[in-house]
């Protein structure tokens, strides 16, 4: 049998690198990062957009890269886990420590990247379902902004207090 | 060389992770993250029928496809050994024994290809009748020989029945709890890669060595041919506790492609192949007298287990050891039907047990008009009920008296349904809760360096207990050294026989041979012993320590107490507040252990109310077999959790003295947040999760 060849060249930017390669069209943004670009921070936990264990920055923005297609982001800048540290871990990175905010630690990429995002979506006055987004942000904010996030071994509560350092709130 | 012990004893300090910056930067690599050259991909086909034989298997289309190496089935897969664990004794026969069962396993050189070949293959199976619902009734039922792990199946002490008989106050009431996967963050993923004539194998457990063992035994290997290596684990909560189909394909498929592969399983697939709780039926009664005090204990469980293999839960034995009673009796039967296999989810036994006795506890409180902390004080004993032995130390007491401090309990209306906030009734909860300590032989070796460091090797599993933090203090306390020298490496088979990550176990386990091994490195540098420059090295196997205890009954206790707000209108249930309580030894690590118990506690929480596995009866599948479906609590569903320590010196365990505090955490929460909504809301709930049609008055 013929099978067409199902290949497209993306141009991508990865934690401020170019990144040019030929993907297979049915390759996830996620796929692409863990076994083409060997950026395995970036986690599957469910490949169906259902758990947030594979969040990423989007141009800044937080994303699910199982759903989105490689093709799709063509010409994109992609933040994932390994790009929030320069010298100094982010201090979302540190807050998570310091709090000990993960246990197994495969959901905390995605944790750290949501929770980068969503400060900047809060700066930005997007409303959620417990506030209309403007003024301050208390723990059931954090709490209802995080829950696409799941954590399974339980660290909510210690992921609250972390987030809640960083954005200087109770 | 010099050896000063500059900071003060480890343990016992808020030490954060050792890999906490490789986890939250990225750069900690589990099981399936392990980049190799010539790595391919290995992608299940699951049986679509419950029960059968596969008569025809086509993989012709699957292999013209591009990229594809091979397709691996009963016809061309290596032979094994029939070692008694049916779930890994994988295309030896045509036998399909539950939906999602492997049939086969194609293997290209990308996932995307390999799982559209996946797609490809034509099966036809002889379709079998098949029974996979689970129901207390079921004439199936049978007592089995023992219950997991080894227990005896039924527990007779004094005259049950004339006792109940007798009582001033009966309470008999039915228990049911539903199947739950422990759903993991990382779903399970093996690579396996060979090289002179030693297979290594990347896989995601909770015990290496058992993985090594196992995977030796069932191919018929050479004794130290398998090397199985899980620096770090995304979680376990038991299905990572022993191997799984994917270890077994993946070696499979790296011996006939000759290339490293990798088998990752999908989440739903994770509902088929990974073990789960099973649901259960257990029916408690109790005989008191007019204050309270049990006379009479009768705790019986059914559960279900698959025709590959029979596990059987061991609900039943929470009754065993946790309340005072003269006349105790408990039993397990068992069905097995053509389900998946259900094995360990965190704190098998006692998390759906703790539901049963913790829930019937509170109806007897409410018959006797006693309040249900006292009613637990009351029936509190200084000896294990149904051995009689005494315990190494029993702080239930104290962490019921605490927890009801720090929670506000005193003042309590014990009235129910008399508590109306707006839309929101409310109410508190109780229950106690206890986890076996037990202890099991290790090897662990210190070696130290001759620049100063030391390097501490265990056959230890690090899934998010913090064990590899706690470990290292207590090595660094061993040796009198900082912590910061010491090097704790884990997750390795090579590293010898180790105990699993599992049963609250470990830190208990691998503790022993650590501190000795430690300990007796640091008595051969103060002699003077030269270090040789590959390092001097002392091996402790502790073996025959463990088994040279005294006899007694060893657990941890706790005490959970709830609040929740019950709508009125739409039967949602919120917990506001959960406070925990525990007795589990000495604490190494305040930091770490709490979040261990938050986690337990939010398990607990999610238990309670959200988690369910739906067995459909048609297809044999769980029908919710994702994340959108399967709920488990997201960081909107917990609220303020309180988690406290009482002191519990005890001599009788292991050289740390711990206990393991990985389970007791889930125990008796979902009694302690069921007895809160009949507080709230005058109505019993028997049966999880308590979801909104549950609760809705």
């Amino acid at each position: 049998m013929t099978v067409p060849q199902l290949g497209t060249t993306v141009r991508l930017m990865v934690n401020g690198a170019p990144a040019v390669l030929a993907v297979d069209n049915r390759t996830t943004l996620l796929d692409l990062l863990r076994d083409r670009l060997d950026r395995t921070g970036t986690k599957k936990g469910c490949d169906h957009g259902q758990c947030g264990a594979c969040t990423v920055l989007l141009d800044g923005r937080r994303v699910n890269s199982c759903l989105l297609l490689a093709v799709a982001v063509d010409g994109r800048e992609v933040t994932t886990v390994e790009g929030l540290a320069d010298d100094e871990p982010h201090p979302m990175q540190a807050a998570f420590i310091a709090h000990d905010a993960f246990q197994c630690g495969y959901c905390t990429p995605g944790q750290i990247c949501s929770a980068i995002g969503m400060l900047d979506e809060l700066a930005a006055g997007w409303p959620s379902a417990v506030s209309d987004g403007v003024g301050h942000l208390d723990d059931a904010e954090i709490r209802e902004r995080m829950a696409g996030n799941i954590c399974r071994c339980g660290a909510y509560a210690n992921i609250v207090a972390a987030i809640r350092e960083v954005a200087g709130g109770d | 060389m010099t050896r000063t012990w500059q900071t003060a004893p480890a343990v016992g300090h808020p030490l954060t992770r050792i890999e906490g910056l490789d986890k939250v930067t990225g750069h900690a690599r589990y099981a399936g993250d392990i980049a190799l050259p010539g790595l391919v991909h290995g992608w299940v086909v699951p049986a679509t029928v419950a029960r059968g034989r596969v008569r025809a298997l086509d993989v012709g289309a699957a292999l013209a496809m591009p990229g594809v190496l091979a397709v691996l089935h009963r016809e061309n897969a290596p032979r094994l050994a029939d070692i008694g664990e049916g779930t890994l004794f994988l295309f030896q026969n045509d036998r399909v024994p539950h939906h999602g069962a492997p049939v086969a396993l194609v293997i290209a050189d990308t996932p995307e290809r390999a799982r559209e070949a996946a797609e490809r293959i034509r099966v036809d199976y002889f379709e079998e009748p098949h029974d996979v619902l689970f129901r207390p009734d079921h004439p199936g039922l049978y007592e089995p020989d023992h219950v997991n792990p080894r227990l005896p199946t039924v527990t007779d002490k004094g005259d049950v029945d004339a006792a109940l008989a007798g009582a001033a106050v009966l309470v008999d009431g039915e228990y049911r709890t539903p199947a739950q996967h422990n759903n993991a963050m990382e779903p399970h993923s093996s690579t396996a890669a060979w090289a002179e004539r030693r297979v290594t194998v990347f896989t995601s457990t909770q015990h290496a060595f058992g993985t090594a063992r196992t995977l030796t035994r069932l191919f018929g290997f050479d004794p130290g041919t398998v090397h199985v290596v899980s620096e770090h684990v995304g979680g376990g909560f038991g299905n990572k506790g022993l191997p799984r189909p994917d270890v077994v394909l993946a070696v499979m498929a790296a011996t006939l492609v000759g290339r490293p592969v990798r088998v990752t399983l999908t989440r739903p697939q994770l509902f088929a192949l990974t073990g789960y709780r099973t649901p259960t039926a257990q029916r408690v009664r109790l005989g008191a007298d007019a204050d309270g005090r049990l006379v009479a204990l009768e705790h019986r469980a059914a559960s279900q287990t698959s025709t590959l293999l029979e596990f059987t839960e061991q609900s039943a034995s929470y009754s065993r050891a946790m309340y005072a009673s003269g006349n105790l009796r408990t039993s397990h039967r068992v069905v097995a039907l053509d389900v998946p296999t259900p094995r360990w989810m965190r704190a098998p036994g006692e998390a759906p047990g703790s539901f049963g006795l913790e829930s019937a506890m509170d109806e007897l409180a409410e018959a006797c008009g006693v309040d249900p902390v006292e009613l637990r004080l009351r029936n509190d004993t200084g000896t294990e009920p149904e051995s009689g032995l005494p315990f190494s130390s029993r702080r239930l007491a104290d962490c019921l008296r605490e927890g009801a401090r720090r929670f506000g309990w005193a003042g309590r209306d014990p009235r129910p349904a008399a508590r109306r906030d707006g839309r929101w009734w409310r109410g508190t909860g109780v229950a106690g809760a206890h986890y076996p300590a037990r202890t099991a032989p290790t090897v662990a070796h210190a070696t130290a360096l001759r620049d100063g460091g030391y390097v501490v090797r265990v056959g230890a599993a690090d899934i998010g207990t913090g064990a590899r933090t706690a470990l290292t203090q207590l090595a660094a306390d061993a040796l009198e050294v900082p912590v910061d020298q010491v090097r704790l490496l884990v997750g390795d088979s090579d590293f010898g026989l180790a105990q699993v990550a599992g049963g609250s176990m470990g830190t208990a386990s691998w503790s022993w041979p650590v501190m000795t091994a430690c300990h007796d490195l640091a008595r051969r540098l103060a002699s003077g012993e030269p270090i040789p420059p590959d390092g001097l090295t002392s091996t402790f196997d502790s073996t025959e320590a463990v088994g040279a205890r005294r006899d007694v009954a060893r657990y941890a206790f706790g005490a959970h107490f709830a609040e929740v707000a019950v709508d009125v209108a739409t039967g949602e249930v919120r917990v506001p507040r959960l406070t925990g309580v525990y007795a589990v030894g000495r604490v190494v690590n305040p930091l770490t252990a709490r979040s261990q118990l938050v986690g337990g506690m939010t398990m607990g929480l999610s238990c309670a109310l959200l988690e369910e596995s739906m067995m459909d009866a048609g297809t044999g599948d769980f029908l919710n077999h994702n994340l959108a479906d399967y709920h488990v609590a997201t960081n909107a569903d917990v609220r303020d959790l309180d988690v406290a320590f009482v002191d519990d010196p005890d001599d009788e365990l292991n050289p740390a003295g711990v206990k393991g505090l990985g389970e007791i955490g889930i125990v008796g929460v979902p009694a302690a947040i069921a007895n809160a909504m009949w507080h709230a809301t005058g109505v019993r709930q028997r049966e999880l999760p308590i979801n909104p049609a549950r609760a809705a008055l």
